[in-house]
């Protein structure tokens, strides 16, 4: 039992490190792809005509067919916030802070953030799932076949609506966010309104304004980066192709896109607070 | 031994070739796919690629339509080296070249009108009435008139790959490529796409590469046949000359006899028991 031992120990160990180091690799080439994509297609921003139609049509899907989740995120956000920070504020007797807390709350943090993993969960995993449904049936190479860039036709659209988008759905998030605070506040729990909507005026400044308006795009732009990727790069990264490949990528772009929304996140904050 | 030399006996004069391909080796990861292919077509002649599964024949196609790089070898088509070609003399390239793709590889998000009509939209200036006008002559030559406005997720096998055909035609290319035409279909469609193919070519005398398996098909639209085998040209001539060639792999093939490989008693228990300790 002992030699047995023995002598599996130097291959369990061995087998470790390659498994870290395959990681490893694996995760440097598929930042390095991003990379390039990301840079690949924001290059076609300079190509003649642009095509503005398709960038349209895209803003529709990502951002007027995703209104009901954003209005219903928003506003339940709103509202549990607006209670949570009425239960706190309470015990110090500032009850009229509720209304630039939940503003502040939203418009530099949340808003943001619940736009971005509404658009995740919905545009998100739609893209992912058409760019690799578009790969698996040799859409892309067809289009590659008719001399047609498929940076500049399929994913520059995508990416340019993502970034117009996701801030317009945020500001959606934001004003409908405060209007469940107001409900939860004024309504419910019979705070001023005078204090709810005056501290919020008197509170909020341009500069959150801003961050949460920087966040939402660079949001946009990643979440949309790694979905498009992820189903574009479907026949290199996935070890299955047909509907299997496609899950598989789905699933990792959503998972991945919203770590990096959130990483995003952080670094932004750290530079801007 | 070029392609047109070796399919030269028999095959009249070679004319001037439209694609010639030197020595081409390709791999996929430690794979060998194709082992120092050399091949050519005519210019106006119709050329099939056959061979079984995994002979090497879509890789082949591919390369041809420079999707996928080469480990060696040269490939010129139309003039153009695609190996050293830039990207604006590929898309100059691609611009005179048509593909019909095994499952029409239409784009989903459009009507069946306009997926013929995008290579006119994005590649001339035509205004939308005569674009129009070109995209529904190109569905009436393939028997599509009334088409227009349905989905490629509405579509039966054969609509499709006519419609991938239509669109492959609509730019009026001096060189077609086929990706297994017949396959998945009913012998009737199959046949009329065949029949389709030699209108195509009476109509506009273009030069056709098919890639293939489908025996019948394949010797009723030829004029010349490339047999691969494991990825290296067995037999290059006309239907006749492959009927008469006396290459046992080629003779397996078109008398349908299963492959004799010899069976390694050791390697076939190892595969069976792959991961049993």
């Amino acid at each position: 039992m002992a030699n047995d031992q023995s002598l599996e120990s130097p291959g369990v160990v061995v087998g470790t490190v390659c498994a870290i180091g395959r990681s490893a690799i694996n995760a440097v080439q598929q930042a390095g792809r991003l990379a390039m994509f990301f840079v690949t297609t924001l290059s076609r921003l300079f190509y003649w005509p642009f095509p503005f139609a398709e960038v349209i049509k895209q803003i529709h899907f990502i951002g007027a067919k995703s209104m009901p989740v954003i209005i219903m995120a928003g506003l339940f956000t709103g509202m549990v916030v607006a209670l949570q920070f009425y239960d706190a504020l309470i015990r110090f007797g500032s009850v009229d802070l509720l209304g630039s807390v939940v503003a502040l709350a939203l418009i530099r943090e949340l808003g943001p953030v619940m736009a971005a993993l509404m658009i995740i969960a919905r545009a998100g995993s739609a893209t992912c799932s058409e760019i690799a449904i578009m790969r698996n049936e040799q859409q892309f190479d067809a289009l590659d076949c008719m001399a047609i860039d498929v940076y500049r036709y399929v994913m520059l659209p995508r990416l340019v609506a993502a970034i117009i988008a996701v801030p317009l759905l945020t500001a959606v998030v934001d004003v409908v966010g405060i209007g469940g605070g107001y409900i939860v506040g004024v309504l419910i729990q019979d705070v001023s309104y005078g204090a709810y909507i005056g501290g919020m005026v008197d509170t909020v400044q341009w500069n959150d304004v801003r961050m949460g308006l920087i966040k939402s795009v660079l949001f946009g732009a990643v979440i949309f980066c790694v979905v498009l990727a992820k189903g574009f790069y479907l026949h290199i990264e996935q070890p299955v192709s047909g509907a299997e490949g496609v899950g598989r990528a789905t699933t990792e772009a959503v998972v991945l896109s919203a770590i990096l929304m959130l990483f995003t996140d952080y670094v932004v904050s750290a530079f801007l607070l | 031994m070029s392609a047109v030399e070796a399919g030269g006996e028999g095959a009249g004069a070679p004319s001037q070739a439209i694609i010639q391909v030197t020595d081409l080796v390709t791999h996929y990861g430690d794979r060998q796919i194709l082992k120092s292919v050399d091949f050519s077509v005519n210019r106006g002649e119709i050329m099939v690629v056959m061979g079984g599964s995994g002979s090497g024949k879509s890789t082949l196609l591919r390369h041809l339509l420079a999707l996928e790089k080469a480990t060696s070898g040269r490939i010129v088509v139309d003039g153009v080296d695609i190996g050293s070609a830039s990207r604006k003399q590929l898309t100059e390239l691609r611009k005179g070249i048509g593909v019909a793709f095994q499952g029409g590889a239409l784009l989903s998000s459009m009507s069946v009108a306009d997926n013929v009509k995008l290579p006119l939209r994005q590649h001339t200036r035509l205004n939308e009435d005569t674009i129009d006008i070109m995209a529904r002559l190109k569905l009436e030559l393939m028997n599509l008139s009334g088409c227009e406005d349905l989905m490629p997720a509405e579509l039966s096998g054969g609509m499709l790959k006519r419609t991938g055909l239509a669109r492959a035609v609509v730019m009026d290319p001096k060189l077609l490529f086929f990706d297994e035409p017949s396959a998945g279909l009913d012998p009737v469609t199959s046949v009329e796409l065949d029949d389709l193919i030699l209108k195509l070519r009476e109509a506009v005398n273009i030069t056709m590469v098919v890639v293939t398996h489908e025996l019948e098909s394949a010797f009723k639209i030829a004029d010349r046949i490339t047999v691969l085998f494991d990825g290296e040209i067995a037999k290059v001539g006309t239907p006749e000359e492959i009927r008469a060639c006396d290459d046992e792999r080629v003779q397996n093939m078109i008398n349908r006899r299963p492959r004799k490989d010899p069976v390694d008693a050791n390697k076939y228990l190892n595969r069976l028991t792959a991961g049993a300790r």
